[in-house]
């Protein structure tokens, strides 16, 4: 795997032209929103691309159809929102053994307003084992997984509330978050009961936004428009998708598993990192995922969160472009803490940038940590 | 009478045994032939040894709540059971893990916690569907 590290880079990232509440874009004019500025970021053109890469209802051959492009490689891998940063490690592959030569990965959702959508999923183990009860929605399965690491380990509410409180610190200084007041602690425990142990302000937003990345092989990058950004490891990994399956609750195995694969082919381990990407689609997942890679103790994951350590000027910022819980989150949010990496690794983030930042993580979930994919991403080889 | 619960839908084959035999007031869940391991939700595979030799047993009903949510409201409009309501993840003493509701409770987290026993009550929707559902041991 180490031949793999640094042979490939992000050369383009970009968002929707606008993120938050479209409910005049279409799902899939968000994805070709997205596509087309993260091709025009990397400098390439449209006809540039010969691989396709997306999850959600949209499949690669519609997105190279509507773009005009008969890519030589496609993947619609989709186990939820992390689907797109196991991508990049799929893209990987697929550029280091010229299967393609530009790797398009797009994320489109109209997921607040549901402009073009249609709905359709297999529901038959859901329908049969948990609807009858009142399941239904990420909120009513992650609180399970929340509320049994209280048990296991004393986190309290107000350990989780910081999560929120140090997200919306980030999102603040982005132009682009939806929700940019300051919030305190107290904010958090008085917001509206929703699911114990979460009120609404432990929940992520629910937006209509498109994210895309493009990538390239290293020797290309150097051509492209804008700094390169190494892909320096990447791993997978799946476990369960019901909750009741979930091999070590509240930990997750495919968090474990894609993290130790990524740091592997990185060649890094957890010290290293100066600034940290995970996907919050509540509270409690950032510190569950780090206890899940490794960087502390299980039970120990709130302690990053302690002090303004990862707040705007902490000793190591996460989610820096406001997160799930107060930038954007339109559903399967995994594309946008990618361009939140590329751009701090390009030190593009204007009042956010993390002075310095050389070395991030990029990690996320599918479901309810069912799947997970871990990118480790660097401006320098 | 109006239901208050969507039904269980698609009930699928392979479950039949589960679903007739909560119909007579049994739970009967999946049990390897070939290691014994008991499993739940119903599959044609052992999920631990993944031998396809699969009976059935009944399980005592007996468990633990393993964890919970407090739900003050509900994100499907086919379930109308009235908020607060609990969201219950069961262990069975036999080993597996199922979703349900814990009932009979104060829907609080001050009297509602963790492992706590519980115990199965048999809560018919229909002619054709009955489900599990639990409340504190006895």
């Amino acid at each position: 795997m180490k031949e793999l590290s640094n042979s490939v880079c992000i050369v383009g990232v970009d968002e929707s032209d606008e993120v938050g509440k479209q409910p005049d874009v279409s799902q899939l004019s968000l994805h070709l929103q997205a596509s087309l500025n993260a091709i025009a970021d990397a400098g390439l053109k449209v006809s540039d691309v010969d691989g396709i890469f997306t999850a959600g209802q949209h499949s690669p051959a519609t997105l190279g159809e509507a773009l005009g492009v008969n890519p030589r490689y496609v993947d619609g891998t989709s186990v939820g929102g992390c689907s797109f940063i196991i991508m990049v490690g799929h893209a990987l592959l697929a550029l280091h053994h010229g299967l393609c030569d530009v790797a398009l990965i797009s994320h489109g959702e109209s997921g607040r307003s549901g402009t073009g959508v249609t709905r359709g999923r297999d529901t038959s183990l859901s329908g049969q084992y948990e609807m009858p009860y009142g399941f239904g929605g990420a909120p009513t399965y992650f609180g399970m997984i929340t509320n049994r690491h209280m048990h296991e380990y004393g986190t309290t509410l107000e350990d989780w509330a910081k999560v929120a409180v140090s997200t919306r610190a980030w999102a603040g200084l982005n132009p682009k978050a939806m929700f940019r007041d300051p919030i305190t602690v107290q904010d958090v425990l008085d917001s509206r009961p929703m699911f114990y142990p979460f009120n609404l302000l432990n929940i992520c937003l629910v937006t209509d936004a498109g994210g895309a990345v493009v990538l390239t092989r290293a020797d290309r990058a150097q051509d492209c428009a804008k700094k390169p950004v190494y892909v320096r490891g990447a791993g997978e990994g799946t476990d369960h998708v019901l909750v009741t399956e979930m091999e070590e609750l509240p930990l997750s195995v495919a968090t474990r598993n894609s993290g130790k694969k990524a740091f592997e082919m990185a060649g890094v381990s957890h010290g290293d990192f100066d600034h940290i990407m995970l996907y919050d689609a509540f509270t409690s997942g950032p510190p569950i995922m780090l206890e899940s890679l490794g960087f502390c103790e299980p039970g120990e994951g709130c302690s990053f969160f302690d002090a303004g350590k990862s707040d705007p000027g902490g000793s190591l910022p996460i989610n820096t472009n406001g997160g799930g819980l107060s930038y954007t989150h339109s559903g399967m949010y995994g594309i946008f803490p990618i361009i939140e990496a590329v751009r701090q690794q390009r030190g593009e983030c204007g009042d956010r940038q993390v002075p310095g930042a050389s070395l991030s993580l990029v990690n996320g979930m599918g479901g309810m940590l069912s799947a997970a994919g871990t990118i480790v991403l660097s401006n320098q080889k | 009478m109006e239901l208050k619960r969507p039904l269980p839908t698609p009930r699928t084959p392979e479950a039949k045994p589960y679903w007739d035999g909560l119909k007579e007031g049994k739970l009967m869940i999946p049990k390897c032939n070939d290691c014994g391991h008991v499993h739940f939700y119903p599959r044609i595979v052992c999920p631990s040894c993944h031998s396809r030799n699969i009976g059935w047993t009944q399980a005592s009903g007996k468990g633990k709540l393993y964890s919970f949510e407090i739900a003050h409201r509900s994100l499907n409009p086919a379930f109308k059971i009235e908020a607060p309501y609990i969201l219950a993840m069961i262990e069975l003493e036999e080993g597996p893990r199922m979703m349900s509701n814990l009932i009979n409770i104060d829907p609080d987290p001050a009297v509602v916690k963790c492992d706590m026993p519980v115990e199965i009550v048999f809560e018919k929707q229909n002619d054709d569907v009955t489900i599990a559902l639990f409340q504190p041991a006895s």
